[in-house]
């Protein structure tokens, strides 16, 4: 608890009242925790942009929320022609939803471009676990929000989408078909569906949402940023105790981020302005038919960001699980004969290995499927623990790794592109192999990431000034 | 090993599938782009409420909007609507839903947004329906007399008839990799409409810019804001480096 100050009764009136607001909420302790006085490394490049423009996008997204929800109907007979009022009735309604619909997409550009930056820099590694797990629930957040916030508009690819994935949980054993009538209320995609989804998009999601922002930014703030060079700022503090090499965030970050804004505002807004469909990417086509139960669509896609995760789905075949099968024994035959462990953990590896294989033969490959997409996410939870390597950032690493994380990005954007394609035999094959990539980039991480000779690291940050 | 050669083989195999198949529909001819002329707006949305609004709806586009596009209340009142119905109301249908679904097999979709739905690989929506307008032909075999080259099968009957004439196509076979293939040549007129060939695709080009304007009236306002929207943008950038440059000076 804070003294109660006094202040000289010859002070100016703002600062009376900045006295009187101090001795009852933390204002000034706040701003400088947060702002002035919160010491960022002075090497940050082009990548750190992003961290802030999600942030931006995320309050795009709130409040043309909020003037959409003014109009929209969240009904299955209203819905689709709600969207259409906003488009053409209310004054300035297209801008606001061509703004929702392409900040969605933009959401997801700077998020995955942030994510990629955690990764090459190391950005996840201790002290910093939260700041990466809750980055990951957020992530994780952002796609439930998505993918019921595209039901809304109530169009062909809107329901079929919907459709196609609430009955992927039906795949679960025993209670999956529960499951999924608990998560439409009907027993298709209906009005009820409609509007729960309604709900957890207009206020369930975001609260959780913007409480994990908080909690993002404040274990953030309270380790402090990580840096191209992965090294830590606060070893090397001059006499005064701020770190030598870190800069007040304002104003010297808070003027480079608005660069950053501005330039990004430039791209956004040439695609709201110019090509809001962007090319049938951001706004299907087909959703631009409204929903019909009796018509399934020749060719049902998610959007562009579900695709890599929805390739790895599609990947998994009954003939696939034989691949994986493959991959588990393997697995626990290299447990048990190379790592050092125990002989009842060795018994128990064995025991799960069989177990699973066991489960992998007996329950369908739908299954294996969604729990190969959904791990696909979860898997980033665990990144933390999973990298070995005596040095943080891409930089200082074997240059091998730098091709590594390469193909990483490659790889991804092939299953993205597969996600959007009608299924073909030679799409199966290549997603099946990028799949194993995927996954096997993180489990193996814990062996390949040891490997190889790391360069010197310097003691300070690399900085040229500008 | 042998799958994945099995697997390459076939999806070769569908490539040539895909191509042989090209024969059945054709390729989207390009639209001229009119939504900014006025003179073909009006004129197909004169088209639009005398051909199309007796079966199809346009059921968000209201009528009074059509001010956007030169037409003062008084001028829709008397030219597009039907004695009962008021300026500030949307299009509907003349038809009813349960007879046009015996008529024509299929309930006969909203028109409001249809340049927005079919765009497609082959081109725009806009692309789409100046082909489909225009690619009506005689098929004594259909319920209705009319088939479709871009839309096989069509349950529509070709209503702008009178004023295209009767057309035939005309195919040659033509062996492709040892498979005889039927390929598209040209259009034979059997007997003239009131339109010649050219007034008859500059009539179908203002329908198309009409449907593509009623799409999403607002898609002009969208382009000239736009522009605006990025000169601001382009002068706060250059704003925004110098600042940031003036600050980060002092930063060694």
């Amino acid at each position: 608890m804070a003294e109660f100050k006094e202040i000289s009764p010859n002070a100016s009136a703002g600062e009376k009242l900045l006295n009187w607001v101090d001795n009852r909420f933390p204002a000034s302790k706040l701003y400088k925790e947060h702002l002035s006085e919160y010491y960022a490394p002075k090497n940050f490049n082009f990548w750190y942009f992003f961290g802030s423009l999600a942030l931006l996008v995320l309050v795009i997204q709130i409040v043309t929320g909020i003037f959409l929800v003014m109009h929209y109907k969240p009904e299955a007979t209203l819905a689709f022609a709600s969207v259409e009022y906003i488009m053409r009735d209310v004054p300035w309604g297209w801008l606001i939803r061509y703004m929702h619909s392409t900040g969605a997409s933009a959401f997801f550009i700077v998020v995955y471009l942030h994510m990629f930056r955690g990764l090459i820099y190391g950005s996840y590694r201790k002290p910093r676990e939260l700041v990466w797990i809750f980055g990951c629930a957020i992530f994780l957040c952002l796609m439930a929000e998505a993918f019921m916030g595209y039901l809304l508009p109530w169009g062909q690819m809107s329901y079929w989408g919907a459709q196609v994935i609430v009955n992927l949980f039906a795949a679960i054993p025993f209670v999956g078909p529960d499951l999924a009538l608990l998560i439409r209320g009907d027993y298709v995609v209906s009005d009820a569906t409609l509007n729960r989804f309604f709900s957890f998009h207009v206020i369930a999601v975001p609260l959780v949402l913007l409480g994990l922002v908080v909690a993002h930014i404040i274990a953030l703030h309270e380790v402090g940023s990580n840096n191209p060079d992965g090294i830590e700022i606060k070893a090397h503090k001059g006499p005064d105790g701020k770190p030598l090499d870190g800069i007040p965030f304002h104003p010297y970050y808070s003027v480079h981020d608005i660069m950053g804004v501005s330039v990004f505002l430039m791209v956004f807004s040439a695609i709201v302005f110019f090509a809001p469909e962007f090319g049938g990417y951001f706004l299907e086509y087909n959703n631009f038919i409204p929903a019909d139960p009796l018509k399934t669509p020749a060719h049902i896609a998610p959007v562009w960001y579900f695709t890599p995760f929805y390739s790895m789905l599609r990947a998994i075949t009954s003939e696939m699980m034989y691949a994986l099968i493959a991959c588990v024994l393997a697995g626990a035959f290299l447990g048990v004969t190379k790592a050092k462990l125990t002989g009842l953990i060795k018994g128990g590896v064995i025991g799960g290995a069989l177990v699973l294989v066991a489960l992998m033969l007996s329950i369908d490959a739908k299954f294996w499927g969604v729990v190969v997409m959904g791990g696909a996410v979860i898997i980033l939870f665990f990144l933390p623990w999973l990298d070995n390597c005596a040095v943080r950032s891409i930089r200082y690493r074997p240059d091998w790794h730098k091709y590594l994380y390469g193909i990483f990005v490659i790889n991804f954007v092939i299953l993205a592109y597969l996600g959007v394609q009608p299924p073909s035999p030679i799409g199966e094959r290549v997603s099946q192999v990028g799949t194993l990539f995927y996954f096997g980039f993180f489990l193996l991480m814990p062996w390949w990431s040891r490997l190889g000779q790391t360069k010197p690291v310097p003691d300070r940050v690399t900085f040229a000034a500008h | 090993m042998k799958k994945i050669l099995l697997s390459l083989m076939l999806a070769f195999g569908l490539v040539a599938g895909v191509q042989a198949s090209g024969g059945d529909s054709i390729a989207w001819d390009k639209a001229p782009n009119k939504t900014n002329d006025l003179g073909a707006l009006q004129n197909g949305a004169k088209l639009f409420v005398n051909y199309c609004l007796n079966c199809h709806s346009a059921a968000f586009m209201r009528f009074n909007r059509l001010k956007d596009i030169g037409l003062t209340e008084q001028q829709i009142k008397d030219n597009l609507l039907f004695t009962t119905e008021k300026v500030g109301e949307t299009m509907k249908a003349a038809i009813d839903p349960r007879q046009a679904k015996d008529w024509f097999g299929a309930n006969p979709p909203d028109l409001t947004v249809i340049a927005r739905s079919r765009a497609g690989h082959g081109g725009t929506g806009a692309d789409y329906l100046y082909t489909y307008l225009r690619t009506y032909y005689r098929d004594e075999t259909k319920a209705t007399g009319w088939n479709n080259l871009a839309f096989p099968n069509v349950g529509m009957p070709h209503v702008l008839w009178e004023l295209q004439g009767d057309r035939r196509p005309v195919f040659e076979t033509r062996s492709e990799h040892g498979h005889d293939v039927s390929v598209f040549k040209g259009w034979q007129q059997v007997s003239p409409g009131t339109m010649s060939p050219l007034q008859y695709d500059q009539a179908v080009a203002d329908l198309v810019a009409y449907l593509q304007w009623m799409g999403e009236p607002a898609q002009n306002d969208r382009v000239r804001i736009g522009v605006w929207v990025l000169m601001f943008l382009v002068v706060f950038t250059i704003i925004a480096w110098r600042l940031n440059a003036s600050f980060w000076k002092d930063i060694r």
